[in-house]
């Protein structure tokens, strides 16, 4: 029998991720980092389901982590396409060079 | 055969309908033949109808059933056509002297760049027209009152760009909308004591439950009344009349002569049971009628347009008509209808043709000498006026309109003075006929002729010339061969023992003053026309010509009364309070649109701070309720 980490631990682990990458994304301007921040609260919410699935013993939680794995990496393909477009436009990865709208 | 009668209305409203849905992609061709071609089979069934009916008229007359067109509780209003001598007689004018107008216009609009929708709005006419004259009850025959007032709104304004032309037409719109109000007020009125809106049982049930004078008749009947001097262009309400010439001239010639504008005579001939219940409100009618002839008359005398004196015209000889109702005399009313219709459709047609022919100009006193540039247009127009001038034996409108004059003076219900009235009219008739003829015809040349008018114009005007000359022969007077067709046809009786040396006395007197009133005008336009120069160079002459050049002034009476402190009523309340809230109402969507759209900076962080804020809120409200 494995020892086995208490659902608290996991969930601990999960909020504190997501905060992580929240936190990334609002106070780093370089969109490339905002990009790896999105990564990591992707992948915190998919741990929160794995751990949720232990917790419970059903298999779904491990099946909505394939698809949010699946979801993240077409999301990356788009995102990087976005910024290399960004980057001819603007010629820096500043994402706050992108405030030309104006209402 | 009297089954087809469906089709009569039918045909001209597909016409419309084939005409409004591809006219703008039919070649010039298509559109006249479905145009003309459908009023045309529509006269034509109605030709054999007319036939059929005459040869065994059908007891109580022939109504054919179609749909039910609403139901209300015990009220049920169904599409059901009448035929009677009536309607008949309705139908006939309006199919026939309408397709006349209709092969006339294949030429008159030819270069018109709005070919189709012209046939369009001339079709949709001719078959509310028709269903308004078909009518079995009264919803219906509103149906087509509203459906004539429409295309006479559409027809007025069809040059739309021209502003004066939108005015003219809507002035059409507003002043017969008064009278169509109180119509429909009238209605409501028979409905509410009567409990029917159809035609025959209205009758029926007023005469066993009207007292004759009592409130709810007078009522009804004046009500009715003020819907019928509305469309017929009778006192106070004739002003949008002369204005309506704005139209095109066959649209003058169908509508504003020939058929609309008999639509009030029509409905107080189909409603005159209701009015012989009402003296005092018949009595009206007939001094209605009476005024209006002369006044209109007097007007005729000194315009220089050829359409608005024609016009005028219009407005007095409906005031025979009106006069004629009056007396109860509607079968003579009826008669007057049919032969104005073929005279003054004429007239209008004769002078489109010289307005063409003159590169649109309609100013009578830049025409003249026309009678050797034009020969044929002339004879017709000379037909024409002379029919309207009562010219005796002759002409087709000595014939009614010395029937309404002399059931005028021996009816008990008229009088020496309404009499006096028609017979003064009779002398004014004369004048203003002829000297139009004068001013057009003779004299010296003033104008250029650019193009003489085609074979479908002169055809019409040739078929109604003789009409104009010889429609009168179905009915002659007691004096003169006694034939009583159309009356008896009418299903009146022509007043049987009457002293025939009175009416001969007052027959050669109405033809002498008529006589006379074109002698007058051979004196004041062709030989002496200074004395007409000098005099209204005169003072009192020159207000006299004023006044009757503005039509007695009405136009300017209603400008001051109504028009302008209406519209100074709405520009007054312009800033009311509503005024107020509903800008308030905007200003908010306004200035809320402005500071919202202010927040899409493009600033991606503050996106994201925003989605923060709102989940942190929407998690905090799940949890705290």
């Amino acid at each position: 029998m494995m020892a086995t980490v208490p659902t608290e631990y996991g969930m601990l682990l999960a909020a504190l991720l997501f905060g992580i990458g929240l936190v990334g994304l609002l106070v780093r301007r370089n969109v490339i980092f905002m990009l790896m921040c999105t990564e990591i609260m992707l992948n915190a919410a998919g741990l929160a389901f794995v751990v949720a699935g232990s917790r419970w013993h059903q298999p779904d939680g491990q099946i909505m982590f394939i698809i949010i794995v699946t979801m993240a990496g077409a999301e990356v393909a788009v995102g990087l396409a976005l910024i290399l477009r960004f980057y001819h436009l603007f010629k820096t990865l500043d994402a706050d060079a992108a405030d030309t709208m104006k209402g | 055969m009297l089954q087809l009668l469906w089709t009569v209305p039918a045909l001209p409203l597909l016409g419309f309908v084939l005409l409004a849905a591809f006219g703008g992609r039919l070649p010039r061709a298509g559109v006249s033949v479905i145009g003309a071609g459908s009023v045309g089979l529509s006269a034509a069934v109605t030709g054999l109808i007319a036939w059929t009916f005459v040869k065994a008229p059908p007891a109580g007359g022939f109504s054919q059933y179609l749909w039910t067109w609403f139901q209300v509780g015990d009220l049920k209003v169904d599409m059901t056509l009448r035929l009677d001598p009536i309607s008949l007689v309705m139908i006939l004018v309006a199919t026939g002297v309408g397709f006349l107008i209709h092969l006339y216009s294949t030429e008159y609009m030819r270069d018109d760049p709005d070919y189709a929708r012209f046939f369009a709005y001339m079709n949709l006419f001719v078959a509310a027209m028709l269903v308004l004259v078909l009518a079995d009850n009264l919803p219906m025959l509103y149906l087509g009152w509203e459906g004539v007032g429409l295309c006479s709104y559409l027809l007025i304004g069809f040059w739309y760009d021209n502003p004066d032309n939108a005015r003219a037409a809507v002035k059409a719109f507003l002043v017969t909308r008064i009278g169509d109000v109180a119509m429909l007020i009238g209605l409501f009125v028979l409905f509410f004591s009567l409990e029917t809106l159809d035609l025959g049982s209205i009758m029926g049930r007023a005469q066993a439950q009207w007292t004759p004078n009592s409130a709810v008749a007078v009522a009804a009947t004046a009500l009715l009344l003020c819907g019928a001097l509305g469309k017929s262009g009778q006192l106070p309400l004739q002003v949008w009349l002369p204005d309506a010439m704005a139209g095109p001239t066959p649209v003058s010639a169908l509508i504003h002569a020939a058929t609309m504008v008999a639509a009030g005579v029509y409905l107080l001939a189909r409603t005159h049971v209701l009015f012989d219940l009402a003296p005092a409100v018949q009595h009206v009618v007939a001094l209605i009628g009476a005024a209006t002839l002369l006044l209109a008359g007097t007007s005729a005398l000194a315009q220089r347009d050829i359409k608005r004196a024609l016009a005028y015209s219009t407005i007095s000889q409906l005031g025979y008509m009106f006069l004629a109702l009056g007396v109860g005399a509607w079968s003579a009313a009826l008669f007057h209808f049919m032969t104005h219709a073929f005279f003054k459709a004429l007239l209008f047609m004769a002078a489109g043709a010289i307005i063409l022919a003159l590169h649109h100009e309609q100013d009578m006193f830049k025409m003249g000498g026309l009678r050797k540039r034009l020969p044929l247009v002339f004879l017709t127009f000379l037909a024409g006026a002379m029919s309207l001038a009562a010219l005796p034996l002759v002409t087709a409108g000595f014939y009614s309109k010395d029937m309404i004059l002399w059931e005028a003076l021996s009816s008990p219900k008229g009088g020496v003075l309404l009499w006096g009235a028609g017979v003064l009219g009779a002398f004014i008739t004369g004048l203003y006929s002829f000297r139009i003829v004068f001013l057009v015809f003779f004299g010296e040349e003033r104008s250029h002729v650019t193009a003489r008018p085609g074979m479908a114009m002169m055809l019409p005007l040739a078929v109604l010339a003789v009409l104009a000359l010889a429609g009168g022969f179905v009915e002659l007077p007691g004096t003169l061969g006694h034939v009583t067709l159309f009356s008896a046809f009418m299903g009146t009786h022509a007043m049987e023992g009457a002293p025939a040396l009175a009416e001969g006395v007052q027959q050669v007197l109405a033809a002498l003053l008529a006589l006379g009133g074109v002698a007058v005008a051979v004196v004041l336009f062709v030989r002496r026309p200074e004395i007409v120069r000098n005099w209204v160079s005169t003072p009192a002459g020159s207000v006299l010509h004023e006044l009757c050049a503005s039509g007695w002034g009405f136009d300017r009476f209603y400008d001051a009364v109504i028009v302008r402190p209406f519209v100074w009523l709405a520009s007054f309340h312009r800033e009311d309070f509503m005024a107020v809230v509903w800008r308030a109402v905007g200003g908010l969507a306004d200035g809320g649109a402005a500071g919202l759209s202010r927040m899409q900076t493009g600033r991606l962080r503050l996106y994201m701070a925003g989605i923060v804020l709102g989940a942190i809120i929407t998690v905090a409200l799940v949890v705290l309720l």
